[in-house]
């Protein structure tokens, strides 16, 4: 460590004002902050004092995704080798997994951060870490099977129009994973939806659709085959929760979600606010179409299976509560949350054409998470200038 | 009229120059965003389109210039939306006769120019108070920087968003069999968005004096 610290010491004067390569400062702070402890100080006026910077932050959050990240890995040799019908150790399934994702963790690091550096070293910035969790995110919200370049192509476009556009990280108005999510959707939706890109090279007479896709088409079927659909592909809600149904990298295991949810509430980071009004949306709506019941997809699905179908817990955990998209006040976040969850149900069973509604859901919620915090606001400023006038 | 003006002076030149660059309707003035939106998935409607809204443009403009002293300011809209809307008819029906297929894909957008905002703006803001001759050329400046906006814009939608250009196949086969994939969003109009904000976000880094300050 101290070898480390000294030889950055060394090079720092290079990169400073005068520097050879004064140029390159920003990269330069990134990796010693990345590395140390940074020890800058502020010369004027009050400030506090607190260990955990954005970098740390960040980091706990990163921490908060392994669970869900080791999981999908399992999951994918899992699908695999359940689909071509072979049976096969848990390091095997596991093994086949990790070498299935890296790649798209690495495109997505090196597409994203090297947009990040090179903008940062145009505009003299800092580099900022918000792609950390970001460039995690991307890989675990695609399917197994997307191409890379399609994945690179959605990363830049994420931390472009995403991201850098509105200033950098801290303010955005979307959260970027999910804009790069929603940029693939759109894009090339045959490598996003189907039942052919959720399980790595499966065999062609396996039917790999998601419980969402399937769920889907329970709108338009009726008795006995709704009956039949849900009984095949929706009745393990064990499976379901644990995560072991084809899916997006990372979303599968609610299981997983959950260990990463405790992270990130214990640390602090998370807000469980949101993550709680998510879900309680997310059942009113399911409880509303169980009443409701007037097709088989409001009828057969449960409120709660909702809840552990398809992205909607990782969306709730890791998405929603990204301190710079979601709103800033405690009432806020409990409408903000409540409507991500409520609209969440709502697209995915009103509209089968999108069944995977948990990101349309977050992005249109971040759109109007200032409006939300406005009137938060300004209704607090009203009920404190009655209380006044009351008294005088 | 002693002081006659030459045809191209630079008053008259930059009339007709300003609009592509420094005072383009769409990227500075933020008019006409609608149907930049609407029919930028190809270039071939962009194109016609810019020709239709010229031809409306100007003429509108020198018609309206024509009459600008005769015109009751409290029923100048109306005035200059009947001019419009009887060129627009016009525009319209040429079309049908002549480029068919064209006029089906612009569909409504064509009698829509009559709502352009960019048409209402300039006869507001120029014929209004200004001779026919540096209307005409207003006009015809305007419709320029409009279609310049409009076909960069579908140029990139059209290319990655079909891989043709003005209907040719331009990306080869051999791409596609690598597994190459149009990008369906770019036929979306919110990309059409997002590339005319690229633009203005290219010309105001380059050109500082175009940022507002606020």
């Amino acid at each position: 460590m101290k070898a480390l610290r000294k030889f950055l010491d060394k090079k720092k004067p290079l990169f400073e004002k005068g520097g050879k390569f004064a140029k390159l400062q920003s990269t330069f702070d990134a990796f010693d902050t990345f590395l140390f402890v940074p020890d800058h100080t502020s010369k004027t006026g009050t400030h506090i004092k607190d260990a955990i910077d954005l970098k740390r932050t960040m980091s706990v959050v990163v921490l908060a995704l392994i669970p869900s990240l080791l999981f999908g890995m399992y999951n994918i040799g899992y699908q695999h080798f359940l689909s071509v019908g072979e049976t096969a150790a848990l390091m095997d399934m596991f093994v086949y997994g990790l070498i299935k994702v890296l790649p798209i963790i690495v495109v997505s690091y090196v597409v994203g951060l090297g947009i990040e550096f090179a903008f940062a070293q145009m505009r003299g910035h800092a580099v900022n870490e918000g792609f950390l969790v970001s460039g995690m995110l991307i890989p675990l919200v695609m399917p197994v099977e997307a191409p890379l370049w399609m994945v690179a192509v959605s990363t830049a476009f994420a931390v472009v129009i995403g991201k850098e556009v509105f200033g950098g990280t801290g303010m955005n108005i979307w959260n970027p994973a999910l804009v790069a999510r929603a940029f693939f959707f759109f894009a090339y939706p045959s490598k996003m939806s189907g039942d052919a890109v959720w399980i790595a090279e499966k065999a062609d007479t396996f039917s790999g659709a998601t419980p969402l896709a399937h769920a889907a088409t329970l709108v338009d079927a009726n008795g006995e085959i709704a009956k039949s659909i849900f009984e095949q592909h929706l009745s393990n809600a064990w499976d379901m929760f644990i995560g072991l149904i084809p899916g997006s990298i990372g979303e599968t295991s609610t299981l997983a979600i959950l260990i990463g949810a405790v992270i990130l509430i214990a640390t602090g980071i998370g807000s469980w606010r949101i993550m709680l009004s998510v879900f309680v949306g997310g059942y009113a709506m399911g409880a509303i179409f169980n009443l409701i019941g007037a097709n088989p997809y409001m009828e057969l699905i449960p409120a709660w299976q909702h809840l552990i179908m398809g992205g909607f817990a990782f969306g709730a955990v890791f998405m929603a509560t990204d301190p710079v998209s979601a709103t800033q006040t405690t009432r806020g976040k409990y409408i903000y949350g409540f409507l991500i969850g409520f609209l969440a149900v709502l697209i995915r069973v009103m509209n089968a054409g999108f069944p995977e509604a948990m990101m349309l859901a977050i992005l249109l919620m971040n759109t109007f998470a200032p409006l939300i915090d406005h009137y938060v606001v300004q209704g607090n400023v009203k009920r404190r200038l009655k209380r006044v006038k009351v008294k005088a | 009229m002693s002081n006659k003006e030459p045809l191209f002076s630079t008053k008259n030149k930059k009339l007709l120059t300003n609009p592509l660059g420094s005072d383009n309707p769409i990227t500075v003035q933020v008019l006409g965003i609608c149907s930049a939106l609407a029919v930028t998935a190809k270039l071939e409607p962009a194109v016609v389109m810019t020709i239709s809204v010229m031809a409306v443009l100007a003429l509108a403009n020198v018609i309206v210039s024509l009459i600008r002293n005769t015109i009751p300011s409290r029923i100048r809209i109306i005035v200059q939306l009947v001019v419009v809307a009887a060129l627009v008819i016009l525009v319209d029906q040429v079309l049908k006769a002549f480029a068919y297929d064209v006029s089906k894909q612009l569909s409504v957008f064509v009698g829509l120019i009559i709502t352009n905002c960019i048409i209402m703006g300039r006869l507001e803001a120029f014929a209004l108070g200004n001779k026919p001759l540096p209307a005409f050329l207003d006009g015809i400046g305007n419709a320029a920087g409009y279609g310049l906006i409009l076909v960069i814009v579908a140029f990139f939608r059209e290319l990655l968003g079909s891989g043709t250009l003005y209907g040719f196949k331009v990306i080869p086969q051999a791409f596609y069999d690598m597994g190459y994939q149009n990008n369906g969003l770019m036929i979306l109009p919110p990309m059409a968005l997002v590339v005319v904000g690229i633009i203005i976000w290219v010309q105001r880094s380059k050109d500082k004096s175009l940022i507002e300050s606020n």
